[in-house]
């Protein structure tokens, strides 16, 4: 059986650097850093107390109070970007089948300042358990995909993923494999994140993950530069509507780009920390190479996990240059969470989003912050450093790895 | 209106969303106000918090209207 394409034909975007797609491209274009002291809670007795927040949001604008408030702030972005990406695609909700449309999304942790809330209030009480009974269905993971297919009455497959910092790009492999299986005619994916609380900075900091940069909190996402000293937790969301190529034909959609293939491996090594010479990496880009069925040199841009973390940042770089050979130093190389800082489950969603925008304008945003490149680095690969770069490009690879040891890779290409 | 019962009128208003003028004494909170049986449940947990009563499970069942809460609340709350 051959299998149907899979096109992308709308875009959700809410991030550290942009509210909107638009406004995101807008921040990935001129390089734009979306770090800034805490506001969530008053973060003045962490290690780190800054972070790539969504600034100015204000979730009545998209959702009514009293629905808004049965919500995590993981959904509330869910719901915003899912929007923003139907709205962009054109459907016509009453025309389409509904029961072959799915919603696959990833979230690493899913409704943390939920738990936290719910768990600091039984704390101080006197032992009498006093949950709220929206406490769970806010809580869980899978409310985001959940209440995504509620609003939209889409009846096909409908989870979430959860591979820590890889969720997203598993979401999206999922939902591309239906789609060209013919399971599904099309798919919300995408996913989102909200984990910049006490919880979520402290149990970081507590792995020693995380950048200590306060004096500084735009450059603390530096990935490359020989003095990164860990990573910048973002918060956000990001949606990616998929369709089969004859169906979004069919109904005269505007059409981004195809995705050609995804890849997944793991490092079956350690829990938190890479295989030190990116063995998984290594896997997953063959894996994703082999079914898109091109050539490594055919890859124009590859826009890289980079996390800004002493360990994680050279062992993708060993195993981009293990794959690619010469052409690594052809091809355009960078990490956009040196502006967005790192979504955890939801990088893979914003970081699709920027590779489907880098094909669209047909231009490379860069790593920023890149003051001293890692004396480690050959200094013939070309990280984009600091400015946006106009070039050709017809293909771009992404990369997200999580802790767990999971490693997934998709392919984006121009039609 | 009691102070009991604008209070009990602010919940209902803050926790379902609703217009104050739909919140009657008749007014039933499933059939008239739209709330689900999670959001039942949760503004009997806010009874409780805001007049310092705890309901039995037993007794919350018979609380499905604006004026049963309030002559529940008038009769227990401390």
């Amino acid at each position: 059986m051959a299998f149907k394409r899979v096109v992308v034909t709308g875009l959700g975007a809410l991030t550290p650097i942009g509210n909107t797609v638009e406004e995101f491209w807008h921040g990935l274009s001129t390089g734009k850093s979306g770090a800034a002291i805490i506001t969530r809670f008053d973060a003045s007795k962490f290690r780190t107390q800054f972070a790539c927040e969504v600034k100015n949001f204000d979730v009545t604008q998209f959702i009514p109070r009293q629905d808004a408030r049965k919500m995590d702030l993981f959904t509330q972005f869910a719901m915003v970007v899912a929007e923003e990406a139907i709205k962009d695609s054109g459907l016509d909700l009453e025309s389409i089948n509904r029961n072959k449309a799915g919603v696959i999304w990833g979230s690493g942790i899913g409704g943390l300042k939920t738990f936290e809330e719910e768990v600091i209030n039984f704390s101080k009480g006197d032992g009498t358990p006093k949950f709220n009974p929206f406490f769970i269905p806010k809580m869980i993971a899978d409310s985001a995909s959940g209440q995504i297919s509620i609003k939209y009455g889409f009846r096909g497959p409908n989870y979430i993923t959860v591979s820590a910092c890889a969720s997203t790009n598993n979401a999206i492999i999922d939902a591309f494999n239906y789609i060209r299986l013919g399971r599904i005619n099309l798919c919300i994916s995408g996913g989102s994140e909200a984990a910049v609380t006490q919880a979520g900075i402290g149990g970081f900091n507590g792995l020693r993950a995380m950048s200590e940069r306060n004096d500084d909190p735009a450059t603390g996402s530096r990935p490359y530069d020989k003095d990164r000293d860990g990573f910048v937790l973002g918060d956000g969301g990001a949606a990616l509507i998929l369709e089969e190529y004859e169906h979004a034909v069919a109904r005269g959609a505007k059409i981004y780009c195809e995705i050609i293939g995804g890849g997944m491996s793991s490092d079956a090594y350690h829990i938190t920390a890479p295989h030190p010479e990116g063995e998984g990496a290594y896997l997953s880009m063959v894996d994703a190479l082999d079914d898109a069925n091109i050539k490594p040199e055919e890859v124009d841009y590859i826009n890289t996990h980079g996390t800004s973390t002493p360990l994680g940042d050279p062992q993708e770089i060993k195993a981009i240059e293990k794959l690619f050979g010469e052409h690594t130093y052809k091809m355009s190389i960078s990490s956009t969470k040196s502006m967005t800082g790192h979504l955890l489950g939801a990088a893979g969603a914003v970081e699709s989003v920027a590779a489907v925008l880098a094909i669209k304008h047909q231009v490379v945003p860069p790593t920023i912050n890149l003051f001293n490149i890692d004396e480690s680095i050959d200094p013939r690969i070309d990280l984009t450093p600091n400015v946006a770069k106009a070039r050709k490009i017809d293909v771009v690879l992404s990369n997200c790895f999580g802790f767990g040891g999971h490693n997934a890779t998709l392919i984006f290409k121009k039609i | 209106m009691s102070a009991i019962a604008s209070k009990v009128t602010k919940i209902i208003v803050e926790k379902l969303g609703v217009d104050e003028s739909e919140v009657t004494p008749e007014a039933s909170f499933t059939n008239d106000l739209g709330a689900d049986s999670l959001d039942t449940v949760e503004l009997i947990m806010e009874f409780e918090k805001e007049f310092n009563v705890s309901i039995p499970d037993d007794q919350a069942e018979n609380i499905q209207t604006v004026g049963q809460a309030v002559t529940y609340l008038e009769e227990h709350s401390k």
